[in-house]
């Protein structure tokens, strides 16, 4: 074999954190299969040309596999006649199980089919949350995905379609899980199969789960549909265990980190060292839990928050997800049946009203949150603000009836 | 004529069940966390009511795994641990072991073959990134080698708890920025408008959703050299890339003019402070393979005057929050430009609109 010469790329050899370019070097000198050493190669020399002249040299294109309009993202070389043996390298996105837990005979197994068909090369996981196995001809998709499938993996979403889901690792090993992310995770994106494999919506839909609100999945930012843990009634305090942390910092760390971080004001150090909570103002944000793990713990009555309409930059701008439901139960089946309906009216609503490569929250910008929520039939509540408006420039013809539907509301609430 | 073998139905089994590769003590005590310690960096102890005990050990690797790599992982993963791993968001691998004395073997076991453990706690953790030249199609860089370059550097703050409160960083190829909101985020900006192939836009582009990705509606429809083809008004571009993906011979990257910028003080969290977007604090900064020096020094000098400076738990958005942002370019040297005065929609809730200086 011909080796291209790569001095930029050997500079990534250098240094003491792991590098990918002596992984794919490894490919290319060490592995058994001849094929794989070529695409390696060839992958090499086309990355050095980008090096040099300071370009992207991939094209896209239409691949998928029967039955299925999407989960591949199709890669064709601007330059593959110098490096042919990569001029196809499509990488294959495939769902991870929920809460990307693997063994390693699962791992081993993947890596096995993944070197009869692909490159060799694979990242855990992508950032919509796809295992990414990168790297293959057309013809070998369909071969690579048919072994893969057979034995319990699917691919998960690309294009205008809903996306891939990705959850915390929550309840299976955190104590601030509010939420049972396994169950929420598959009975939510496993409903939407059809949308995932065929896509056919405005533009991409992501659910995002995470247990509390230090929202380690980023899911008010990088979803359309957001499901965060919460609780409502008060947090739990292990008095004992409180007194231990002043024992062990005093009261200055304690006050200084602890009591003066409350971003409102909810904490208070007794006389006798025990700890006051104002829970009716507490907003779950998590800090008090996360300093002193062993002392405070969430509620027993949980649920989730769920926000909608995050996104990053375009078209308009950043988006955070909008409060949409405040507090939503998720134990029951007619709790997971509710939520259910709530994703497809939102995906029912916003695929009959966006405009092409519209995001859901780019839409309610758009249409202003009051018509989203009367398209989803759900009422407005004042969590879903910083603040009421500041702009008198509104039409008010209907208040008194508006009025009427607010107390009706508090009147049946309060009778159920 | 033989019979074409009929295509194989896929079998829609959409996302597998998570708790069938789960370690056997996360599934007893699902649900039954009480709390968690941090042994050493690197390393959490998670205690169930009841007292059993799990250690997870956390370790960094170079992202775009070959299978070799892959199998060195799960052999110490058998060998060390209980076969049983899980990867975290910023593509982290963990291990399990339930007994403290396994610990450190497993440790020794992973350092030995080059992976760096870490990225817990208040260190600075793994960059989060994406493709870059490597596979996608509209890159500006390549986020995998910028990541390497800037890792050899952090390592030390990735391995110990060095910083005030834990630093997400990420990094992102364009401005549709896959990588998203981080502490700090090193990002392509884009300085100059596409360039256009006339004598391609008719055959490859949509023209009609192209003027409509248009964040500043800059693109219309025109007649060039007699073909249609599609015209950028170049006072209003604001040199986003967005009709780039959609219509290729819009090329918008720049060997000179396609730069990096830095932005910090993004957080998902609702700690403390809602969660915050990232704000521009420099740019101009040299697309430089493969090392990218001038972006590593300025994220070295931010993390350094971040370090010296904020309070245990800032993150770096609460930090900015207390000493605000005059202090924040004094303390950094960094230049404040008329840049940094935000212009777009929503920009006027970002002018100081009070008398709170500092001085």
């Amino acid at each position: 074999m011909d080796k291209h010469d790569t001095p930029m790329l050997d500079e990534l050899e250098n240094g003491p954190w792991p590098s990918f370019i002596s992984g794919i070097k490894r490919l290319r000198d060490e592995h058994s299969d001849q094929r794989i050493n070529g695409v390696a190669n060839s992958l090499l020399g086309q990355l050095e040309h980008s090096y040099e002249t300071k370009k992207g040299y991939w094209k896209g294109g239409t691949v998928s596999v029967y039955g299925y309009g999407g989960g591949i993202i199709p890669r064709f070389s601007e330059v593959g006649d110098a490096f042919p043996e990569s001029r196809e390298f499509h990488t294959m996105r495939v769902q991870p199980p929920a809460g990307n837990h693997y063994t390693t005979d699962s791992l081993r197994k993947l890596a096995d089919s993944w070197e009869k068909h692909g490159s060799g090369l694979v990242t855990f996981h992508g950032q919509t949350g796809n295992i990414m196995f990168i790297g293959t001809t057309t013809e070998n998709t369909q071969k690579f995905f048919d072994e893969i499938n057979e034995y319990g993996y699917d691919l998960g979403g690309a294009g205008p379609c809903v996306r891939t889901s990705m959850s915390c690792i929550g309840s299976a090993r955190c104590e601030q899980s509010s939420l049972d992310e396994q169950r929420i995770h598959r009975a939510l994106i496993n409903n939407f199969t059809d949308d995932i494999h065929r896509p056919a919506l405005p533009y991409k839909f992501k659910f995002k789960i995470s247990g509390c609100g230090n929202d380690c999945m980023n899911a008010i930012e990088r979803s359309d549909f957001a499901i965060i843990g919460t609780w409502r009634d008060d947090m739990r305090v292990d008095q004992e265990a409180f007194k231990a942390y002043i024992e062990l910092k005093g009261h200055d760390y304690i006050n200084e980190n602890i009591i003066s971080r409350c971003p409102t004001n909810a904490l208070k150090i007794n006389e006798d060292d025990t700890l006051e909570v104002d829970n009716r103002n507490c907003v779950r944000c998590m800090h008090c839990l996360n300093a002193l793990p062993k002392a405070l713990s969430p509620g027993l009555d949980k649920g989730a928050t769920i926000c909608i309409g995050g996104k990053r930059t375009l078209k308009i701008g950043d988006l955070m997800g909008t409060v949409i439901v405040p507090f939503m139960p998720l134990k029951t089946d007619e709790d997971f049946e509710k939520l259910n309906e709530m994703a497809e009216e939102v995906i029912d609503f916003w695929a009959e009203n966006a405009l092409e490569h519209e995001r859901c929250g780019e839409m309610i910008e758009r249409i202003g949150l009051p018509n989203f929520l009367e398209g989803i039939g759900i009422e407005v509540d004042p969590n879903m603000v910083d603040s009421p408006r500041q702009s008198s420039y509104v039409r008010l013809d209907d208040w008194d009836e508006e009025a009427k539907k607010w107390f009706d509301s508090k009147a049946e609430a309060a009778n159920a | 004529m033989a019979e074409k073998a009929k295509p194989r139905t896929p079998i829609e089994s959409g996302c597998p069940d998570g708790f069938k590769n789960m370690h056997p003590m996360m599934r007893k005590h699902y649900g039954n966390w009480h709390y968690h310690e941090d042994p050493q960096p690197g390393v959490l102890k998670h205690v169930a009511y009841g007292g059993d005990a799990i250690y997870t050990v956390k370790a960094a690797t170079q992202r775009i795994l070959d299978v070799f790599t892959l199998r060195t992982l799960c052999d110490i993963g058998d060998q060390y641990a209980d076969g049983h791993v899980h990867f975290t968001m910023r593509s982290n691998i963990e291990f399990f072991v339930t007994e403290e004395e396994r610990v450190q073997p497993l440790i020794d076991a992973l350092t030995t073959n080059g992976f760096v453990v870490g990225g817990t706690k208040n260190s600075v953790a793994t960059i989060s990134h994406t493709q870059g030249w490597l596979h996608c199609d509209i890159p500006g860089t390549d986020a995998s080698g910028i990541v390497k370059a800037m890792m050899d550097e952090l390592i030390d703050d990735f391995k110990n708890w060095n910083m005030p409160n834990r630093v997400h960083m990420t990094t992102s190829c364009c401005q549709i920025n896959c990588g998203g909101q981080g502490d700090i985020a090193i990002n392509i900006q884009h300085t100059k408008p596409p360039k256009i192939n006339h004598d391609l836009v008719a055959n490859v582009c949509e023209r009609p959703s192209v003027v409509a990705r248009c964040p500043v509606a800059a693109i219309r429809p025109a007649m060039v050299n007699g073909k249609p083809s599609l015209e950028v008004d170049e006072k209003k571009c604001i040199c986003c890339g967005a009709c780039y993906p959609p219509c290729p011979p819009m090329q918008i990257n720049d060997a000179e003019h396609s730069k990096l910028a830095i932005w910090i003080g993004g957080n998902h969290s609702n700690a403390r402070s809602k969660p915050s977007f990232q704000k521009l604090v420099a740019a101009g900064i040299p697309n430089n393979p493969p090392r990218w020096p001038e972006a590593t020094a300025i994220v070295k000098n931010i993390l350094k005057t971040y370090k010296d400076d904020a309070k245990d738990w800032e993150r770096i958005n609460d930090w900015i929050d207390r000493i605000g942002w005059p202090r924040f370019f004094e303390l950094t040297g960094l230049p404040f430009t008329k840049f940094h005065i935000d212009n777009w929609r929503g920009a006027r809730n970002s002018l100081n609109a009070s008398t709170h200086i500092r001085f």
